[in-house]
């Protein structure tokens, strides 16, 4: 492995096998990753993109020895996930999204002062980062507040300086806006991008089901799906990929029994896909070129469906990720819970 | 650009091992949690009432069954079991009850399993603070045992090498206990703890705490010999009571020597069996994906 690779997966994958609980004989195995080839550079913000239950988590526990995986191998820091968990623990901290961790009791400063110790800060140092992360994040104000006494948002800003408190060579965020509010997100995002900024050495990997802050904050993304890693590239280079399409956002009246697959069998045209709207439906499109545009409509007009609105736009990563998906990402959601 | 000092590195201080950074926080944290929970004078009443309800139990229940013979020499041999008993409860489930509180109640485990710590040292050290309020107890019932049961006790009497020798070695051994619980832990869901009060309720039965070992069925015996808690409540009682405790047939043949013999022997194989449990239930909780499990409710 190059010593300027943060993290390191090879073939790595994972099977949870559920037990059912009236009959411990009968077994079923849920696939959460399967073969998932990573190589990420120090310094990097790596992305993992995908819905629920596509296996980002499991990735991110892998990674920091919570779980072992079922095939392949993973290195964090130069260091095995499984012989070596010891010496990659020093190196890394998480955060986990959309929970409400912590203990209640302590206030703020001492949930946070507790941690710093845990990876042998001395204590007057731990006091001074508590306080300038707070006031970085926003939190200043609630030190000494009981964390039991915190907004779930709060508590979540709390985990977050938490995770950088330790000055982690590697952190692993794991769908750290999950449940925030809009400002709340954007203060976080802002925060992982100054942090960065200020520290270009350290690594970041973040899984996030957003796409706007996977394409805000990433070097590189990962677009995830069921256990797979479909594509990796910078936001931009997999935006290109779609460049030479033309897209197309059509809002049209009642399908009138019309779906995607008609569509899709028209010459031209790469992907579609309808999506029920407020009265009527919506319409994404990705054609291979704008004169396939005519033969879309022509189908609409047999249909009696007519057009209300049509823009032609420049690809976002949502179309990166229909075009290799198949859905859009809404649609993925909760559709393979693991 | 000039990198702020909040984000400088801090060398870990080589001297400070990572054990005992693990029990002296885990210490601070499970004092908090054990005496943060209520205002301090509130906490001082429940924690003298807790063990004397306890107590006036047993003893009511004895009353009634011996017509009141108190000056009978079981009756001190019961009632220092029971109170030294408290340390069991106090120190085994405080260690392994760790792991359920993090994971289940605080959501914490994760993030303390992932940290640079020793987490046997951790759960010791969050056991700490229940032996304090244990210790607390086991002082109060004992106070209330001498002052108004007429337990026999005179200091002068008392062989205290061994009764503090006795004391740290059983509390050594019962934190072992804890460890292989919280072990299994890491292993099982939110209602063990239901199997860890009926872990300490089998105990209470076959280690001689309340009654003498010879009481139990024949085949039963040899569990409670296998418990090294009957040979530290023997050692307790001998240290306080003198003559009076040997008058009991169970250990009678044995001296103090022999018995803190087997006392430690005990402890070393608990340990042994503390740190074998501990490398294979975490090895299978990061097989099977349990350490951040929970049941949700």
């Amino acid at each position: 492995m190059s010593a300027d690779l943060a993290i390191e997966t090879h073939n790595l994958g994972r099977i949870y096998t559920i037990r059912n609980r009236r009959e411990r004989r009968i077994r079923k195995e849920v696939v959460a990753l399967r073969d998932v080839n990573l190589q990420i550079p120090r310094g990097e913000l790596f992305g993992l993109l995908g819905p629920n239950g596509a296996g980002k988590t499991t990735l991110i526990k892998i990674l920091t020895t919570l779980l072992a995986p079922t095939t392949g191998w993973a290195r964090v820091a130069g260091f095995d996930v499984v012989r070596e968990p010891q010496k990659i623990r020093p190196r890394i901290n998480m955060v986990s999204g959309g929970e409400a961790s912590g203990y209640g009791l302590l206030t703020v400063r001492e949930n946070l002062w507790m941690f710093a110790q845990f990876y042998g800060l001395p204590s007057r140092e731990a006091n001074r980062r508590i306080e300038e992360l707070l006031r970085r994040i926003g939190l200043a104000d609630r030190i000494h507040t009981k964390s039991s006494d915190l907004s779930t948002g709060l508590r979540q800003k709390m985990n977050i300086v938490r995770g950088f408190l330790t000055d982690p060579e590697i952190l692993f965020l794991d769908e750290p806006t999950l449940g925030l509010d809009v400002n709340a997100a954007r203060d976080v995002r802002r925060f992982i991008r100054e942090w960065l900024d200020a520290h270009p050495d350290r690594t970041v990997l973040l899984t996030t089901h957003y796409m706007v802050e996977a394409d805000e904050l990433c070097d590189r993304v990962a677009i995830i799906s069921q256990g797979r890693v479909l594509a990796c590239d910078s936001p931009e280079a997999l935006k290109r990929r779609l460049q030479r399409d033309a897209l197309f956002d059509i809002e049209i009246t009642a399908p009138n029994g019309l779906t995607s697959a008609m569509l899709e069998a028209l010459p031209g045209v790469r992907k579609a896909v309808l999506t029920d709207d407020d009265g009527g439906a919506r319409l994404n499109l990705i054609l291979a070129a704008d004169s396939a545009l005519p033969g879309v409509i022509h189908v609409l007009t047999e249909r009696a469906v007519q057009v209300r609105h049509l823009t032609k736009r420049e690809p976002t990563l949502e179309d990166v990720f229909v075009e290799l998906v198949g859905r859009p990402l809404a649609e993925e959601e909760g559709s393979d819970e693991q | 650009m000039s990198t702020p000092p909040i984000y400088q590195s801090t060398n870990l201080p080589k001297t400070l091992s990572a054990a005992w950074r693990s029990f002296r926080i885990a210490t601070w944290l499970g004092w908090q949690i054990e005496s943060n929970w209520t205002d301090p004078i509130l906490f001082a009443i429940y924690s003298m009432l807790k063990p004397l309800a306890s107590a006036a139990i047993l003893v009511v229940m004895y009353g009634v069954i011996t017509n009141g013979q108190f000056e009978n020499p079981i009756f001190p041999y019961i009632y220092l079991g029971n109170a030294f008993y408290i340390y069991v409860g106090a120190v085994m489930t405080g260690v392994s009850w760790a792991v359920i509180d993090d994971r289940e109640h605080y959501r914490t485990l994760k993030y303390i399993y992932v940290a640079p710590i020793r987490l046997p040292a951790y759960w010791l050290g969050r056991g700490v603070a229940r032996f304090l309020t244990g210790s607390f107890a086991v002082l109060i019932t004992l106070a209330a045992g001498v002052l108004f049961l007429h337990v026999p006790f005179h200091p002068a009497r008392v062989d205290w090498p061994l009764f503090l020798l006795s004391l740290m070695l059983g509390v050594v051994m019962l934190a072992l206990m804890g460890l292989v619980l919280a072990s299994i832990s890491l292993m099982i869901a939110h209602h063990f703890f239901l199997i860890g009060e009926a872990v300490a309720g089998a105990l209470y039965l076959l280690s001689g705490a309340i009654f003498p070992l010879e009481v139990l069925p024949p085949w039963l015996r040899p569990l409670g010999f296998a418990m090294p808690i009957t040979y530290w409540l023997e050692l307790l009682r001998r240290s306080l009571l003198g003559d009076l405790a040997r008058g009991f047939p169970t250990l009678s043949g044995f001296s103090n020597g022999q018995l803190l013999g087997i006392l430690a022997g005990l402890s070393v194989l608990f340990g042994l069996l503390a740190a074998v449990t501990y490398r294979l239930c975490d090895h299978q909780a990061r097989e099977k994906g349990l350490i951040d499990q929970t049941t949700n409710y």
